[in-house]
């Protein structure tokens, strides 16, 4: 993709002995919602937090509007920092609870030396009504909104800098279905009229079905299955993403569950890491790890199966 | 339904708890029945009282909480038993399952330890019978048999495991009633799908009468019978799940389900219920439902009752008949 915004490749990172994450790579194109999926001890949340190097990666490319984050110095980091945000899951624990949330949404843009203060104290203003708030919630501190509001002020302040590229890990799953509506409706108003990319992690299928143009399915620190959302929702190819998409509720059951758990990152299965759960591993899987293949023009499987 | 007496039935159940100095409502007039190996599903969001009613049943209300209305299990009341008593009849008759295995098992006990106490005290087992039947109880929700879980400790175990574990302790005295409060909901997917239909097994092979607590009315549709939508205390909507996500009549109940994304759809948004929930203590007059409600009107400042409409009980002035597009 020549219009990429973000392109990563061959990331890893090794915690000691560790391998949270390993050769992922992925593009993201501007304006466009690429998510990843998985479930715990994916490596989904590493790769979010990768990806802005606020873990730093042990390997790997991030190409980020045209240059390599991870050999930036710390200086030039900081800088482009501005493009990037990021939104948690709890949006009580990433506030600090001792700031107003004027002086919350107008950190970034002090960070990064944007306006002076009458002008930050203004775009607080729009900010707070791009995101939904009474202007008067600017006087105000977090514990005196509920979750859905809190979410929205993360939001507020995300986008304080006009970044490119927002990565939101587990946004709404905190949030009562109801409200939930309400902030990624937000997210997708704010994406269109911007003209955002963002990198959505979700465990939630029926979310990241609705948010996303393309998918990333992790499972144990590494990509199985990579392309476009509707592709990969109407025909898995990777037995893992099947399996995922059989459990999601909603969704008619086609098979029986996954037997097992997922293993321990620290003791991972030789070859295929997805073969001591599936039920259609075989000889090779045990002693070679599957390279991921394209399958279709813009869509990728790591399985032997996938193949022919 | 069957004609079978209810293995539980609940009569106008309320519950208040006292907040800043006053008593503040949480559920109101509840009533349900579950038969012999039906399954009942409380819906709601948080707040709207549903983890408060199973605490009532299961006679653990908060410490001054103030409970009315009455509750039999297999025909005895429970509400005028005295607390040794009670004990004796909701620890036998009645099993739980709650959220977070992590933090309602003992961390320092072992598992053997735990399950054998609550053996011997319901059952009068000789702890070596115990012992046995907890083998076999841990061997019968699908735990390897090769591992010696009864000297592991909580720890030790992954969430699935540990989920086993609590149903296994549900089942342990042969309840006729199990409660599981979001069971599933801290586990991934793909073990959530495990332990529902290890849920599911028990409740054919023993005819279990359930209550399933859960805040998503597409999980509770796969395998309860009945469904109860609550909001802000109340009993909104009753009716089969199917009923509930397809042709929702309480406007709350419609809003949920529009409001989640469905699998398949091609929407460019979802449509949220505006507002939000109101908390404890400012529930409004009338029709709890009615500042969020679209179909609102002066009708509603008259709290409306529960009535029959279709196939479902729905509590609302303007109930809705179509289906969801």
């Amino acid at each position: 993709m020549t219009d990429a915004l973000l392109d990563v490749a061959g990331l890893s990172k090794s915690f000691h002995q560790v391998h949270a994450v390993r050769d992922v790579g992925f593009t993201i194109g501007r304006g466009e919602t690429f998510g990843i999926v998985g479930e715990s001890g994916s490596g989904k949340s590493t790769t979010a937090r990768l990806v802005l190097r606020l873990v730093e990666p042990t390997r790997g490319v991030i190409r980020f509007r045209g240059q390599d984050l991870a050999t930036l110095s710390k200086e030039a980091l900081r800088r482009e920092r501005r493009h990037m945000q990021m939104i948690f899951q709890d949006p009580f624990g990433s506030l600090n609870g001792r700031m107003t949330i004027e002086q919350l949404i107008a950190e970034p843009m002090e960070v990064h030396h944007i306006g002076d203060s009458a002008e930050r104290r203004r775009r607080v203003g729009q900010l707070l009504a791009e995101v939904g708030l009474p202007e008067a919630a600017r006087h105000r501190f977090p514990h005196e909104f509920s979750g859905g509001q809190r979410q929205r002020i993360a939001i507020a302040r995300a986008l304080a800098t006009e970044p490119q590229l927002i990565v939101a890990d587990e946004p709404v799953s905190a949030l009562d279905v109801s409200v939930q509506a309400q902030v990624l409706n937000l997210l997708l108003d704010l994406q269109q009229r911007h003209g955002l990319a963002l990198l959505f992690i979700s465990h939630d299928l029926r979310v990241v079905e609705f948010m996303c143009d393309r998918i990333a399915v992790m499972y144990l620190g590494t990509v199985v299955e990579e392309g476009q959302k509707a592709e990969i929702y109407a025909e898995p190819r990777h037995p893992y993403t099947r399996a995922l998409l059989d459990s999601a509720p909603g969704r008619a059951r086609k098979g029986a569950p996954l037997k097992g758990d997922i293993p321990s990152a620290a003791n991972l299965p030789t070859g295929c890491v997805f073969r001591s759960r599936c039920p259609r591993a075989f000889d090779r899987c045990t002693h070679e790890a599957p390279q991921p293949r394209a399958v279709a023009p813009s869509h990728r499987v790591a399985c032997h199966l996938a193949e022919e | 339904m069957t004609n079978q007496a209810p293995i539980l039935e609940v009569r106008d159940l309320s519950v208040s708890l006292p907040i800043s100095g006053r008593m503040v409502p949480v559920v109101t007039d509840l009533s349900m029945s579950i038969a012999p190996g039906e399954a009942v599903a409380l819906v709601g969001e948080s707040g709207c009282g549903k983890s408060m009613t199973a605490r009532a049943i299961i006679g653990l209300p908060p410490p001054g909480a103030v409970v009315s209305g009455s509750i039999r299990l297999e025909g005895r009341e429970l509400t005028t038993l005295s607390p040794r008593e009670r004990r004796r009849v909701g620890g036998r008759g009645i099993g739980f399952i709650f959220q977070e295995p992590m933090t309602s098992l003992h961390p320092t006990l072992s598992i053997g330890q735990q399950m054998t106490d609550s053996l011997r005290y319901n059952l009068n087992l000789s702890t070596r019978a115990a012992r046995d039947r907890a083998r076999e109880l841990l061997a019968r929700v699908g735990l390897p048999k090769e591992r010696d879980l009864l000297n592991a400790y909580v720890h030790e175990l992954s969430g699935g495991m540990r989920q086993r574990v609590m149903i296994a302790m549900a089942i342990s005295c042969n309840p006729r009633l199990v409660i599981a409060d979001e069971p599933t909901t801290a586990l991934d997917v793909t073990i959530q799908a495990q332990v529902l239909e290890l849920l599911i097994a028990m409740r054919a092979e023993i005819g279990l009468a359930m209550l399933y607590i859960s805040h998503d009315l597409e999980v509770v549709a796969e395998f309860c019978d009945r469904a109860i939508v609550m909001y802000a205390g109340d009993q909104v909507e009753a009716g089969t799940p199917v009923e509930c996500l397809k042709t929702p009549h309480h406007p709350y109940t419609r809003g949920l389900v529009d409001a989640i994304p469905h699998a398949g759809e091609a929407r460019s948004r979802l449509s949220p219920i505006p507002g939000q929930v109101p908390s404890l203590g400012s529930w409004p007059r009338g029709c709890r439902f009615q500042p969020r409600c679209p179909r609102q009107d002066d009708r509603c400042a008259t709290r409306p009752e529960l009535a029959t409409f279709v196939r479902s009980e729905v509590r609302c002035w303007h109930p809705l008949a179509g289906e969801v597009s």
